[in-house]
């Protein structure tokens, strides 16, 4: 098994508001976060991918493949909006950083045709990241990984 | 949903390598300029990994404040610009950054109880880091 990883940059807005609770809530728990007019990031996405090495390509993946379905499945939807208004997951999802890596996964587990999704990393800046492994995994599978 | 939570942190300290149980001819063959006894210091980069169920009603795993709140209280204050030999768990133990690492997992292990606490990582410079995972026989 070998473990791919290819890196995107995007930049977007967002806040963090539930309806569900006080607006004296919403402002103890996410704080200057709850702003409604927003404010912006520019995120890295990592995309970790696995599979066997082809023996006739020499690859896990087809990169260009992988490139285009994480533009069109995720740049193209996310980069420059407004997070909360704009992409259909955070009209009824908040978009925390877990939030934005688990639609990331979602958006790509189907769409890869080769290699299988491993890890979704969602920096929201340098000092702060989210890993995502899936639906079902405890998170086991990091033991496996080549690095970290 | 199971989500990993990585939060990274800075922290100056200086330190000398140095340890009782060995000879000073040993202390210097094993420490190298590191056992220079005026001490020297690095810019420590922290990284503390979480992990536990998004919460639905905040997309969270543990709120950032209160993970950035205990980590300022009880690692920055403790560790930010000290001599990590003048310091009570360093008095036998070799501040080695491999000591300071379960050091740091074990303040967090105790106190921080928002979220699973999965590892503790520490850049001593940009070229060597460190990392605990807690012991194998306590880990899930």
């Amino acid at each position: 098994m070998v473990y791919l990883t290819r890196k995107a940059e995007f930049s977007a807005s967002h806040y963090y508001h539930n309806p569900d609770f006080t607006p004296e809530e919403n402002r103890r728990i996410f704080g200057k976060c709850n702003n409604p007019n927003g404010h912006g990031h520019n995120y890295t996405l990592e995309v970790t991918v696995k599979g066997e090495v082809n023996p006739r390509s020499g690859f896990v993946v087809d990169l260009k493949q992988l490139k285009e379905v994480m533009h069109r499945e995720v740049l193209d939807a996310m980069d420059h909006r407004f997070l909360n208004k704009e992409v259909p997951e955070f009209l009824t999802r908040i978009p925390t950083t877990e939030n934005l890596a688990i639609a990331i996964w979602q958006r790509l587990e189907t769409k890869l045709q080769q290699a299988k999704l491993h890890r979704i990393r969602v920096y929201e800046t340098p000092d702060l990241f989210v890993d995502f492994y899936g639906e079902n995994s405890e998170g086991k599978a990091k033991s496996k990984e080549p690095t970290s | 949903m199971k989500a990993h939570l990585t939060r990274r942190y800075l922290f100056s300290a200086s330190h000398r390598l140095h340890s009782d149980a060995m000879s000073g001819e040993e202390n210097l063959t094993t420490y190298g300029k590191c056992n220079n006894p005026h001490g020297h210091g690095h810019n420590y980069r922290l990284e503390v990994t979480v992990s536990g169920p998004v919460d639905q009603r905040t997309g969270m795993v543990c709120n950032l404040v209160d993970l950035d709140g205990f980590i300022e209280s009880e690692v920055l204050s403790r560790y930010n610009l000290e001599n990590l030999n003048t310091l009570p768990e360093f008095a036998k133990n070799v501040p080695t950054t491999e000591n300071l690492c379960v050091e740091i997992f074990e303040i967090l292990q105790r106190g921080f109880l928002h979220a699973h606490l999965e590892r503790v990582r520490i850049e001593e410079t940009m070229m060597n880091s460190f990392e605990y995972s807690g012991r194998a026989d306590l880990r899930k």
